[in-house]
């Protein structure tokens, strides 16, 4: 069989759905190819916490101009996205730590996002389940958490209303202006968008992505435990290190009233096996009880595990790519996918179409690894935030 | 046969020592569905189900079923 | 957390892992027996005096009321009771967790007063008072029989049993029984028990009426349908094995069941498994391998092949139950659309009938993602729709999250 189109976008997770939906309403004729289940990769793996980090300039403009994208749609997501506007709260366990709130609520304000810096005492009237000891913590009211699976799902249904194509397939290999798949079946297309998570190394082998596996354990329903997204202020640190293994406290209430504790990080060289890690996991638990005691006596119901699909910067790899003429990437977003889901598809299609990104694009340009005139990232050493 | 005293929602009932807590239930809502809240109570009797979840002396999600009765013992049922 | 050690481990105190624990203690194994239930006996003998001849045997650990909830390391297993967390290791492990009933949904099957066939008559065996209650069995298997004599030797008044597959099949089963004196006795006895209760074949549940609790059962045979006033309706369609233990120390299996050598080997090194895991037999098939598995663990391989013949006799009655039994195309059509069919979750009927796969449905309805992690639905979701739903993640049974977080401190050798 043979089909054409303006845009084929390998894989629909949310990074490729949002991008499909993008580019249907800038009138294209998209056609999304997705081998599994719709959200089934990555996108079903993650905790869908829609926050804004500050790693990078780069990072912090991608991530939160997603959270507020996200925050403009809300109304029009479906009740099983269970979008929440549960807020991020930052928690600070030492003075120094403290001090990082407060550069962190300087820049917060400094963008018109409004945030709260809160005492120990603030703090514990908020989450009166948290350990004793902590020094206080910052309050990004805003922030959401959301289940991704079922807002991709949401992304992809809006696309193909406005007339984008869904085709059930594998890509096995791209080819001179086409997709060959794995049945046999040809797809040709101007413009090839892969955006299949980790597994775009299968059919660009030489991208710059590597997985790092992450765990997360979910608990039974306990409605009104906690109320905030909890993130020890440690978290970036785990996040942007280059650590072979390191957990961090994050722990969600999901729209169930269950909770999700995360969370770990790991360069796995057991490729994408998804068995438990035992002992990290349970050192994260370990850390989660740290901030949270009362979790001990709580029912696990279900442990797993997923791979983030990184980037040596931790940056996504979104545009053209170099030598690969009408193929254009958009994966590598690492542990912030759902977040900028929005966002990064709204640079991509800028770029594809030729209007001018709202978002400096440079740092996120597929290329910037190998090609040395194109600096890492342009602006990463005037305010590097760790 | 020893009987022995425990309270279902505060109310006080007496059963046959070595009943389950599910059996001492005998068929009472013990919680409502997630959804539709619609009453539910013991189904599969052999720990499977997860349908008989009462809190038991404090302990939150027990299963009914696989637990046996103990004298002064209190269950709490949702429903 | 305690740190126990032991040399053979059995999961399930039923007749596989009784007959198995029986013969290593003689030896002079130690041995560590765990079950969740309160009670040695497993699904049969529950609440029975099964075990008692080995209870206080001085190398006997016998952990009831306790859970495997992991394994978290090779020869490991992370445990779980009320009064905590504890971890096991073993050189030897012989899995004996049996199997549970295949429960399928129907309008009307969640209303408190239906339960389990094999489920009601656990409830009567830990206790629950039926004495003159109206009781309706139905569903499929030589279970059901069972069940009904449980409960009328409680004082019940079973007024229909009721077989759904038809008057053929079971009487050419019956007809075979002849090569199994043992459960030819066994039927005969309880025709003769039985013999008051009116028992239908071609016979099914179409629905369990009343608002807030059962109060009648519409029943279909053939063509015509009636409605029955009842207490308690007990359906139950078979047993299926508890794969998800097995699953998770990785041993092969296959259309449904462990996969064992000969003499018990699973395909994992010194995991051995016997019982209903191995295949839906009964218990005398449970015995038969829980020896097999016991001699070879004390090193008695030759008796081990010796027995091991005896059970190609068992392995064809597993066979002849599945075939004779077989569910007819209609029990799979009874959900309507809003039927609930995961319990946990509410997830009916209609919404699933949209999706393509039990993946697909877990990740975009929910169904499988409660407590009982697709136990029920992920069963059901096969009948109905075919779905095959090998996955199971840690922790086997939900679990406190301390006794996943580990953490050993102080050491006990049995
Ligand atoms: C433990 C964990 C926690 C996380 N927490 C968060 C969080 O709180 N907030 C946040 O924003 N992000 C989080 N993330 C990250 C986020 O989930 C990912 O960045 C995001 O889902 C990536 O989406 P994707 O669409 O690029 O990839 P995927 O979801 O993996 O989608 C790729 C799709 O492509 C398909 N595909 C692959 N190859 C082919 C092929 N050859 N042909 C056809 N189809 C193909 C796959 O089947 C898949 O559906 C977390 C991730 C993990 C692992
Ligand atoms: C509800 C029911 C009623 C039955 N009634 C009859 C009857 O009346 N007459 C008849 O002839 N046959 C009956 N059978 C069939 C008979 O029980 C079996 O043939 C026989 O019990 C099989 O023995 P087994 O050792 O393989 O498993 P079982 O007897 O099922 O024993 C397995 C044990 O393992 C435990 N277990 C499971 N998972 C775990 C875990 N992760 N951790 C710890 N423990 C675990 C279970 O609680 C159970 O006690 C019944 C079966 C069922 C399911
Ligand atoms: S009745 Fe099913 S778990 Fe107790």
């Amino acid at each position: 069989m043979n089909r054409h189109c303006e845009v084929l976008i390998i894989g629909a997770g949310i990074v490729g759905c949002a991008l499909a939906e993008s580019l249907a309403r800038n009138g294209l004729a998209v056609t999304i190819l997705e081998a599994g289940v719709i959200g089934g990769g990555c996108t079903a793996a993650g905790m869908g916490h829609l926050v804004a980090l500050d790693g990078s300039p780069a990072e912090w403009a991608l991530s939160l101009a997603g959270v507020q994208r996200w925050q403009v749609r809300a109304h029009a997501l479906p009740a099983a996205a269970e979008y929440r506007e549960c807020g991020t709260l930052w928690l600070a366990s030492s003075a120094a730590e403290m001090n990082e709130a407060e550069r962190k609520a300087a820049l917060y304000t400094n963008y018109g996002v409004s945030c709260q810096l809160l005492t120990a005492e603030a703090l514990y009237q908020h989450e009166p389940e948290l350990a004793p000891g902590l020094a206080g913590g910052l309050l990004v009211q805003d922030e959401a958490v959301m289940y991704p699976p079922a807002a991709c799902q949401w992304l992809l249904e809006r696309a193909q209303a406005m007339g984008a194509q869904l085709l059930r397939g594998r890509a096995q290999r791209l080819e001179q202006d086409g997709v060959r798949l794995e049945d046999g079946r040809c797809l040709r297309a101007r413009q090839i968008v892969v955006a299949a998570g980790n597994q775009s190394r299968q059919l660009l082998p030489e991208l710059p992505l590597q997985p790092r596996k992450g765990q997360l354990v979910i608990t039974e329903r306990y409605p009104g435990k906690i109320h905030h997204q909890l993130v020890e202020l440690g978290y970036l640190q785990s996040a942007h290190g280059n650590a072979g293994e390191s957990v961090a406290f994050n722990v969600q209430p999901r729209a169930t009233g269950q909770l999700l504790i995360g969370s770990s990080r790991q360069f796995a060289d057991t490729g994408l096996a998804d068995e438990i890690d035992w002992p990290l996991l349970q050192k994260m638990l370990a850390r989660a009880f740290h901030y949270l005691p009362g979790l001990r006596s709580l029912q696990a119901i279900r442990t797993w595990a997923g791979f983030r699909p990184a980037t040596p910067d931790k940056l996504p790899l979104l545009g053209p790519l170099a030598g690969h003429p009408g193929v254009w990437l958009a994966t590598g977003h690492e542990g912030l996918g759902v977040t900028t889901a929005l966002s990064s598809a709204e640079l991509l299609s800028s770029l594809m179409i030729g209007l001018p990104p709202s978002i400096d694009p440079r740092p996120f340009d597929p290329n910037r690894f190998s090609n040395a005139n194109t600096p890492i990232c342009p602006h990463a050493l005037e305010d590097a935030l760790t | 046969m020893t009987l022995i005293h425990i309270k279902i929602n505060g109310e006080s009932v007496t059963v046959a020592a070595h009943s389950s807590v599910a059996a001492a239930l005998a068929g009472r809502p013990n919680r409502l569905s997630v959804g539709e809240t619609a009453p539910r109570a013991a189904f599969c009797g052999m720990g499977v189900c997860f349908e008989c979840r009462v809190t038991i002396d404090g302990q939150s999600q027990q299963r009914a079923c696989q637990v046996l009765v103990r004298e002064g013992m209190e269950i709490l049922c949702d429903a | 957390m305690r740190e126990l050690a032991t040399e053979l481990a059995i999961v399930g105190a039923g007749p596989a892992g009784l007959a198995a624990a029986e013969i290593a203690l003689r030896h002079g194994m130690p041995v560590c027996l765990i079950d969740d239930n309160p009670a040695p006996g497993g699904q049969i003998w529950r609440g029975g005096q099964a075990g008692a001849a080995m209870a206080g045997h001085p190398k006997l650990r016998l952990l009831t009321a306790t859970r495997v909830v992991a394994a978290p390391a090779p020869n490991c297993l992370l445990l779980e009771s009320a009064d905590g967390a504890s971890q096991l290791s073993y050189h030897r492990l012989l899995l004996a967790n049996g199997a549970r009933e295949r429960l399928l949904p129907f309008p009307g099957w969640t209303l408190p007063g239906v339960t389990g066939a094999g489920g009601l008559q656990a409830l009567v065996k830990s206790g629950l008072d039926v004495r003159g209650k109206k009781v309706i069995i139905a569903g499929s298997g030589p279970l059901l029989l069972a069940t009904a004599l449980s409960l009328k030797a409680a004082g019940a008044q079973v007024i229909q049993l009721a077989e759904q597959a038809s008057l053929a099949s079971v009487s050419r089963f019956a007809l075979h029984l002849w090569h199994w004196p043992g459960k030819l006795t066994q039927a005969l006895m309880l025709g003769w028990q039985l013999q008051q209760v009116p028992y239908a074949m071609n016979t099914h549940v179409r629905a369990a009426l009343g608002n807030d609790r059962l109060q009648a059962v519409r029943l279909r045979r053939g063509d015509e349908e009636i409605e029955l006033a009842c207490d308690w309706l007990a359906v139950g369609y078979g047993l299926l094995p508890n794969l998800e233990l097995a699953r998770a120390l990785g041993c092969k299996t296959h259309h449904g069941v462990v996969e064992v050598d000969h003499v018990m080997r699973t395909s994992r090194r010194d995991v051995f498994a016997a019982g209903e895991l191995t295949g839906i037999g009964g218990v005398d098939k449970a015995q038969l391998e829980g020896r097999i598995a016991g001699l070879l663990i004390i090193g008695e391989y030759d008796r081990a092949v010796a027995l091991a013949k005896r059970r190609r006799r068992w392995l064809r009655f597993a066979a002849a139950l599945e075939q004779h039994f077989s569910l007819q195309p209609a029990i799979a059509q009874l959900a309507s659309a809003d039927t609930v069919v995961c319990r946990c979750e509410d997830v009916r009927f209609g919404r699933l009938a949209k999706c393509g796969s039990w993946r697909e449905a877990k990740l975009h309805t929910r169904c499988g993602m409660g407590p009982c992690q697709g136990r029920l639905c992920g069963a059901a979701c096969e009948t109905l729709f075919g779905w095959q739903n090998a996955g199971s993640r840690p922790p086997v049974f939900p679990a406190r999250l301390d006794t996943l977080a580990g953490n050993p401190s102080t050491a006990e050798v049995t």
